[in-house]
């Protein structure tokens, strides 16, 4: 099959500077978006799986920049350099809202308390359509119908506290996909939500996918959700791409000690007592006092001399890359248990 | 847990919490919102009870009325406090010195480990405060408890003489548990005590809590909403909707042999981290009905995809069922008639 990029992420860093101290929130990351395929980014907190989102956005707080490398927009009359533009600009601000769009984690301060929730969604139709008042409300009506939310035309007039957690979401995404975006950034949409309403807006996450063929890049930092929905993943610690690759490639081999370490600490379902929990020793290191080399030495099972320097980006099967000096010794190991597992 | 000594620690009966909303001109109380609706539950000692269920069922409501942080409006809890402290007593009728005697036998742990820790205060301070309450007046000696607790949940030392903020939120956590066990209690109640960790450290705890549990022979009342942590950790699981406990058995019996309609969508809903594992996933429509104004019948029946007449108008009680040898509760009409019409 062949994939098309829609959007390419090439080396960037973007740091943060605060009080003559810089944190190097992204170092160096590299990653490509394709039309109909959904990208997970996972990662513990302070990773930088936000602020990867919010560079994408041009959504960066004031005292922050992109240092270096590119975000390219394949837009269909021609690339679109997003890094180079003015942030506020007029360009940028025709890309966003209509060809990419982005849903927050947080729907209760995400949306306006004082306007109404059609006013909400109507407001980035007529922002970026030529649609006229009338159209535009018949436009919402019918994204509020294929959100699911129920008698929609009592809905559209009522303000988001009238509308619960699940709904709010539900109308978030109304307003994301109005304008039928080309990509879809998801920055954790469902962590404040209870498993059954997540539940919900996974399946319609997934049947926007398939109807609109847009990019998705799904934020998240919960591993099952990243094999149920996502078709490649990418892992993030301390701000940088450890490991990425196919879904089933990276959770069923993972080459990187991280990632290997991370799977094994997490309780699985239906596994009951009988699992052996391995914690991560340590924690996540001060960000403005970062080891040298790889970030994950201080933690690492397989740290050696040669991690105090960063390891480059190495592939270890088609589609699976990997940052780590003994990626193979990892990826034979996990590959080992994997077909012993199935014997 | 042992199964042969079932020695009930705590019995609860028709335990009810509802709390005011008053409005209008005299502040007359109008309605009530009922949290927790007649809950009967016995808790045995030395086991680890899991209490699950979305946001807003009443699972936090029903910790802290044990814990008497919240007055229960109905029903009676007896609390076994031994031979020394004068057999079984109902909770809601403590005298004062009774009362004081339960908060050194019953201890709680916090969800949010930022805002449960007074910023002002050193560890040594904050962990000081409830052993002077019960006793513990000298400082050298209270210097050697909280020296001990903090060795017991893998923390130095020296750290009783640091402030909150150093901390971590992983350390604090532990630093909240060290709390809760510094007076010895022998029950306590984890509220969400893991939730709001990154999954490397949340394993940390989770064995920490195990661990000190076999050391100490607490007993736990494990209140969340992540199934896959309470699968780990639990004996028994009871499964709240609502303000009502649906379904009660040990742990494998809810996993193997759900019942409850609920329990079906709520385990279906959980992502799992397996990518060869495309479960069918039980996609409940709605949202958790209001607990001002619970349903008629089955508080359930409006998003229960087995609804039958009878459910709409009879409330069903929870009633015990033996499956495989092992008792199971549960509150659904489809087992009217015994188990083997729906086996």
């Amino acid at each position: 099959m062949q994939q098309q990029a829609i959007i390419t992420v090439k080396d960037l860093r973007t740091y943060f500077y605060s009080d003559k101290r810089c944190n190097k929130v992204l170092n160096g990351i590299s990653f490509e978006l394709y039309k109909g395929r959904t990208l997970c980014v996972v990662g513990e907190s302070g990773c930088g799986k936000s602020v990867t989102a919010s560079s994408i956005m041009q959504l960066l707080p004031k005292l922050s920049r992109i240092e270096s490398g590119s975000i390219t927009y394949h837009a269909p009359d021609g690339d679109i350099r997003i890094d180079l533009l003015e942030r506020n600009g007029k360009e940028m601000r025709s890309l966003r809202g209509a060809d990419i769009a982005m849903i927050f984690q947080d729907p209760m301060t995400a949306l306006n308390p004082v306007y109404t929730i059609g006013y909400q969604i109507g407001e980035n139709l007529k922002y970026h359509t030529t649609l006229d008042k009338d159209a535009r409300r018949a436009r919402t009506l019918e994204l509020l119908t294929q959100m699911g939310i129920s008698t929609p035309e009592k809905r559209i007039d009522q303000y988001p506290h009238e509308f619960s957690g699940g709904m709010r979401q539900r109308a978030m995404i109304a307003m994301a996909m109005s304008c039928n975006p080309k990509v879809l950034i998801a920055d954790e949409p469902t962590t404040a939500l209870d498993v059954t309403i997540q539940a919900q807006i996974f399946e319609l996450m997934e049947k926007l996918k398939t109807e609109h063929d847009t990019a998705v890049m799904l934020i998240t930092h919960d591993m099952g959700v990243v094999s149920e929905l996502a078709d490649d993943v990418a892992v993030m610690y301390m701000g940088n791409i450890v490991e990425r690759g196919s879904v089933k490639e990276v959770l069923k081999h993972p080459a990187h000690p991280y990632t290997s370490a991370l799977l094994r600490s997490i309780p699985v379902l239906h596994k009951g007592k009988n699992q052996n929990l391995q914690p991560i020793r340590g924690s996540t290191p001060d960000p403005y006092d970062r080891p040298k080399g790889c970030q994950f030495g201080p933690r690492c099972d397989f740290f050696c001399e040669k991690c105090n320097e960063m390891p480059p980006e190495s592939p270890v099967c088609e589609g699976h890359s990997v940052r780590c000096w003994n990626a193979d010794q990892v990826y034979g190991s996990a590959v080992k248990a994997g077909s012993e597992s199935e014997r | 847990m042992s199964v042969a000594n079932k020695e009930i620690l705590l019995e609860l009966r028709g335990v009810k919490t509802f709390f005011p909303i008053r409005s209008g001109f005299f502040n007359k109380v109008t309605d009530h919102v009922k949290a927790v609706n007649d809950i009967d539950l016995d808790i045995y000692r030395g086991e680890t009870l899991g209490l699950v269920g979305e946001s807003g069922c009443g699972k936090t409501t029903l910790g802290k009325s044990i814990i008497q942080l919240v007055h229960a409006t109905d029903g009676t809890m007896m609390y076994d406090f031994g031979e020394s402290g004068g057999g079984k007593k109902d909770l809601r009728k403590l005298s004062k010195e009774d009362e004081q005697m339960l908060h050194k036998r019953a201890q709680i742990v916090f969800q949010d480990p930022y805002s449960s820790l007074n910023p002002s205060f050193t560890i040594f301070q904050s962990l000081a405060d409830p052993l002077r309450h019960f006793g513990v007046k000298d400082k050298e000696e209270q210097r050697k408890i909280i020296g001990d607790i903090l060795e017991a949940v893998n923390m130095r030392r020296e750290y009783m003489d640091r402030y909150p903020h150093e901390f971590s939120g992983g350390q604090r956590q532990r630093i909240g548990i060290a709390r809760a066990l510094c007076v010895n209690p022998e029950m306590v109640v984890c509220d969400e005590a893991v939730s709001a960790l990154d999954v490397s450290i949340q394993a940390q705890v989770l064995n920490l809590l195990m661990q000190l549990k076999e050391e100490r022979n607490l007993t736990y009342i494990f209140i969340t909403h992540n199934l896959s942590v309470v699968e780990y950790i639990s004996d028994r699981i009871a499964v709240m909707y609502l303000g009502k406990i649906v379904e009660l058995a040990d742990t494998e019996q809810i996993f193997d042999n759900t019942m409850h309609p609920y329990t079906e969508a709520l385990l279906s809903a959980i992502p799992i981290v397996d990518p060869d594992h495309k479960h069918s996933r039980i996609v409940l429509e709605g949202d958790v009905p209001n607990p001002v104004r619970p349903p008629d019948g089955c508080l359930f029946h409006p998003r229960c995809k087995k609804c039958m007449e009878i459910c709409k108008k009879e409330r069903p009680k929870l009633i015990k069922h033996t499956v495989e040898g092992k008792d199971h509760f549960c509150a659904c009409h489809l087992y009217d008639n015994g188990l083997a019409q729906n086996g």
